[in-house]
């Protein structure tokens, strides 16, 4: 089935929601249309088309609720998933946790889709990773790469008159370049709405500077530095911050914002007061959906203001029961900064570290939010203002609390892509004082 | 898009409990449609003909058919309540073929003679395009056909069977014990997965395949109110190739020593009420002090181990720079291999890959490119002997045939080298874990796994775990927090001194080892007896903010 219009949703919407005999009913319908390519070893491994589409059904009576999805959809299919969900809403425990769907809400008109990302075709793509291999072969590099990109749409109603629809479409590219003695590493990841904003071949040029520049590594000791971390270094930090930004979490104790007797630093100043973090929908470098998967309108929102926590995120049940708005999850992540470029940062650097990627981040502790990775594709010490010469890669262990509280200055935001997660944020090079790294590896 | 190595969710929100992502978009149904036997074999060969066929009929020299359905069962709680229940089906059917000396893949959940004629053609269509741009033609491992062959895990119950109320009461009922022992918070959770595959090849191989795997377990958390500290046990459970037997608690399959561990039974009752006290003594265990320790690790832990240090680096597509933009690259090498001297780890370091042990999460009859499965080995006596290949690169390795270690995730996915089950050997000599730790001076005993990781490369790695014993002067004298290790796989192999006999083996395992863009997820177990490794530095992770 094709990508639905607004109009064509909110029709086959209201044809399924009129098969419902159930105390409340909502329906999610989403598609997309994408392909992938990937390589390896300077040549393309595999590639492929993804075409999805699929209903899903609640239905509920009173406080016991059934999901049924399906992806076939004439009539009979229809009427068939709606009674299933009802069969299986009869047939579930009563979920006291169970909340009313919403009713009508407002929504403001998302930037997400960009109709140049939507007629991205297999020949776009092998054209994409023929400029990469170029640039590797051209500099007697190795590359590997990944490419994919997806155009789709998502729409919602129920039985009390909610209706949103949301399309977007998104494009990923990714590569790493090694030198052919297996010394030298570099890596560039980057994602848009808008495939204009992709530059392939200066990303593959970007991880060819980092590969042949990290090829004869020194061993610098172990232990507390200054270092400027680029975006795609701190985005994997700052994520596991945001992740556990729940406030069930914080209210139950059992989050780095608890602070026994159920209280929490929700209103503290907990780092920097540089750091100011919040997620707007309507940004143009980051746009996201303006609702989410329950139908909750996606605003503009503060989550840290001058390093006071100013916000936290609830489900629906939890909200209802603490009796404050239910501010949902964010989409995308905004991190304010400065004008500064990383070249401004590394030239009011006395002796640091230049950290280009983080890898393997995995939590140690979550009462400190202590979390343990690896340097790697690019990692540099800087004296005087200058790269001076690439250093062999660390692990660290470190808390973005912490790292958040030693933050030294900010530059330009940009847009980055969580080599972990995969999620999409504007995040600034930052540089922080005594940053610490727990041993060294022979990665490259 | 996410993610190498254990798979994670990622959602906003903590707290979610670790359900596969393959597994997210499956289809929910009733449990009685999970029951029902779905599309007879006589009617997957002549649909799988028809594929061949048409494939064939397009120029493909070589073709596979995949025909799958991916049954999966949760069964969720917290405390009192539970959280979901669900049934997911995904079915449909996934098509590789080679032509013009490339791969071609295609899939379909159309599984009618019509779609399954088109999808192959879609195959043969992907592999001639992507012929234009190949620099070297695949060579396959020759691979005789099977003809009209069967397997199925040996269970005694299949889980799907069990009703969804006797699931919720056992978990409910364990809940009620951490409760009511004072622990603050528990989760308990029932995952069943049930993999219905019939694979045919143009090598004359139909297979059909019928396996099972389950995982129960929780984790409960202690708050102390007066500090707001928090610390988490999880289950002592390991995600295994068995039925619901695995749930039927047997004394002859139990450990005991410090904490009880299990075998190949499971007593989840027994297991919480320990697990209950064990984290009562872990918020007020002592803060360790760093230094170098010998470490005696329990299987529990030792498998994420195995799984990081050893499985991963010996995976050759790793080592040829396959997935150097994703999952990583090896410290290991061809030379290194071929050499017939690299020094992996100690003389007692005897690791073997096996897809066909009992109860593992790896073991099938016949791997999804019609291998039948076996049992080599990767280091022999400390030496690196092998890898872990598939049949388009056993050539690589100057082998006649494949290691039988492919796997897709799904029907809808293509099938590539994915890690067996791969395993420290047991001491030959008879030994005990108390034996073990009556010559140590100073030492940590660690049960569980915890927080891990480990670089690109596979060198330098750190490992948590759940609860951790002090050991001064040969004996247990308490428990300790704040511990991890780090070292460089080749060192901490290197220095392995002592491993318990046979008596003591047991598996631990993960649904989520992941790999390959767009990633997929397998699942596999490693073996072990406890095993002590002298000297590894340990670091302090308690930090203030």
């Amino acid at each position: 089935m094709a990508i639905l219009n607004k109009e064509q949703a909110q029709q086959l919407l209201k044809k399924v929601l009129s098969y419902s005999k159930a105390d409340e009913c909502e329906i999610n319908i989403s598609g997309s249309e994408g392909g992938n390519i990937r390589y390896a070893r300077n040549a393309v491994s595999t590639s492929g088309g993804v075409s999805q589409n699929s209903l899903v059904v609640s239905s509920a009576f009173g406080k016991k609720l059934g999901v049924a999805t399906i992806n076939e959809f004439d009539d009979a299919s229809l009427e068939k998933v709606v009674r299933r969900s009802e069969e299986l809403a009869q047939l579930a425990p009563e979920n006291p946790e169970y909340v009313s769907f919403l009713g009508p809400q407002v929504y403001k008109e998302s930037a997400t889709y960009v109709p140049a990302t939507g007629a991205i075709d297999p020949k776009f793509r092998a054209d994409a990773v023929a400029t990469s291999l170029k640039i590797a072969k051209d500099n007697k590099l190795v590359a590997a790469g990944f490419m994919q990109n997806s155009s789709g749409y998502s729409a919602m109603m129920n039985s009390h008159g909610l209706f949103a629809y949301n399309k977007s479409s998104n494009v990923d590219f990714n590569v790493t370049l090694r030198t052919e003695d297996g010394k030298g590493s570099g890596y560039a990841s980057k994602g848009f709405n808008d495939v204009n904003k992709l530059d392939v071949a200066s990303a593959t040029k970007f991880a060819a500077g980092k590969a042949t520049g990290s090829a004869t590594a020194k061993a610098l000791e172990p232990g507390k530095y200054t270092v400027i971390l680029e975006p795609a270094a701190s985005i994997v930090l700052l994520e596991n911050m945001f992740f556990a930004m729940d406030a069930r979490q914080a209210d139950e104790g059992r989050s780095f914002l608890s602070k026994g007797d159920g209280k929490t630093k929700l209103g503290e100043k907990l780092v920097d007061d540089k750091v100011t973090i919040y997620s707007d929908p309507q940004h143009p470098e980051i746009p996201t959906s303006t609702w989410n998967g329950d139908g909750r309108p996606q605003e503009k929102i503060n989550w840290i203001n001058k390093g006071v926590i100013e916000n936290l995120y609830y489900s629906r049940y939890w909200a209802e029961k603490k009796k404050v708005k239910a501010v949902p999850s964010p989409d995308g992540i905004i991190m304010e900064g400065t004008n500064a470029s990383l070249e401004d940062l590394i030239k009011g650097t006395e002796k640091g570290i230049l950290v280009t990627r983080l890898w393997y981040i995995r939590s140690v502790d979550p009462q400190t939010l202590l979390l343990t990775g690896l340097t790697r594709d690019g990692t540099f010490y800087i004296e005087n203002g200058q790269i001076k010469f690439p250093v062999k890669n660390f692990r660290f262990n470190e808390s973005p609390i912490i790292m958040l509280n030693n933050l030294d200055a900010l530059g330009k935001p940009e847009r980055c892509v969580s080599g972990e997660s995969g999620i999409s944020a504007l995040i600034p090079p930052m540089r922080i004082r005594d940053f610490t790294f727990s041993s060294l590896s022979d990665a490259v | 898009m996410n993610r190498k190595d254990f798979l994670r969710n990622t959602a906003f929100g903590a707290g979610a409990f670790m359900i596969p992502r393959s597994m997210l978009h499956a289809t929910p149904i009733e449990i009685q449609a999970a029951l029902n036997g779905g599309m007879d074999v006589a009617t997957k060969k002549i649909l799988a003909d028809v594929a061949l066929a048409a494939a064939k009929a397009k120029g493909a020299t070589y073709t596979d058919v995949r025909i799958g359905r991916y049954l999966n069962q949760f069964v969720v709680t917290r405390e009192t309540r539970v959280q979901n229940v669900a049934n997911t089906e995904s079915f449909g059917v996934g098509i590789r073929v080679i032509a013009n000396g490339s791969w071609g893949f295609a899939s379909s959940n159309n599984v009618t003679k019509e779609g399954v004629a088109k999808t192959a053609e879609r195959a043969v269509a992907v592999a001639k395009a992507n012929a234009k741009i190949l620099d070297a033609p695949v060579q396959l491992a020759p691979q005789k056909g099977y003809g009209e062959v069967s397997w199925k895990t040996p269970i005694e119950k299949n889980a799907f069977e069990v009703p969804v109320k006797e699931k919720v009461e056992l978990l409910l009922a364990a809940n009620a014990v951490a409760m009511k022992g004072g622990v603050n918070f528990v989760n308990s959770a029932i995952l069943a997965v049930n993999e219905q595959k019939y694979f045919a090849s143009s090598d004359g191989s139909y297979i059909d395949q019928d396996i099972h795997r389950m995982f129960p377990n929780f984790n409960l958390t202690k708050i102390d109110v007066a500090t707001g500290k928090f610390e988490s046990i999880k289950s002592l459970s390991s995600p295994v190739g068995m039925g619901y037997e695995y749930l039927n608690a047997d004394p002859s399959e139990k450990l005991g020593g410090v904490v009880t561990r299990y075998k190949n039974r499971y007593d989840m009752m027994e297991d919480i009420a320990n697990a209950t006290e064990g984290v009562k003594q872990k918020i007020k265990a002592k803060s360790v002090e760093p230094g170098k320790y010998d470490l005696i690790l329990d299987p529990s832990h030792l498998m994420l181990t195995i799984h990081e240090s050893v499985a991963h680096p010996t995976e050759l597509d790793r080592v040829l720079g396959y997935e150097a933009n994703y999952a990583g690259t090896s410290f290991l090498s061809l030379e290194k291999l071929h050499s017939n001297k690299f020094n992996f780890g100690s003389k007692l370091v005897n690791i073997v890959a096996d897809k066909l042990q009992y109860g593992s999460l790896g073991a099938v009859g016949y791997d999804d490119e019609g291998v039948g499965t076996k049992k080599w080995d990767i280091i022999k006596d400390g030496i690196l002997v092998n890898f872990q290949a598939i049949r388009d690169q056993a050539h690589m390795l100057g082998m006649k045939e494949s290691h039988g270690c492919c796997y897709a995730q799904s029907w809808n996915d293509v099938q590539f080298q994915r890690m067996p089950n791969v395993s420290l050997q047991p001491g030959k000599e008879k030994l005990s874990v108390d034996d073990m730790i009556k010559n140590v001076e100073k030492g940590i005993y660690i049960i569980g796994d915890g927080s891990f990781s480990i670089d690109q490369q596979r060198y330098n790695f750190q490992f948590g775990g759940q609860s951790f014993y002090e050991v001064k002067n040969g004996k247990i004298v308490g428990m300790l927090k704040d511990v991890a290790y780090q070292s460089n796989t080749q060192e901490f192999w290197n220095s392995c001194a002592a491993i318990a006999d046979e008596s003591d083996y047991r598996m631990g395992g993960a649904f989520n080892d992941g790999k390959g863009q767009p990633g997929q997820s397998n699942a596999v177990s490693h073996g072990s007896s406890t095993t002590r490794f002298n000297g590894v530095n340990v670091i302090n992770t308690a930090r203030k903010i």
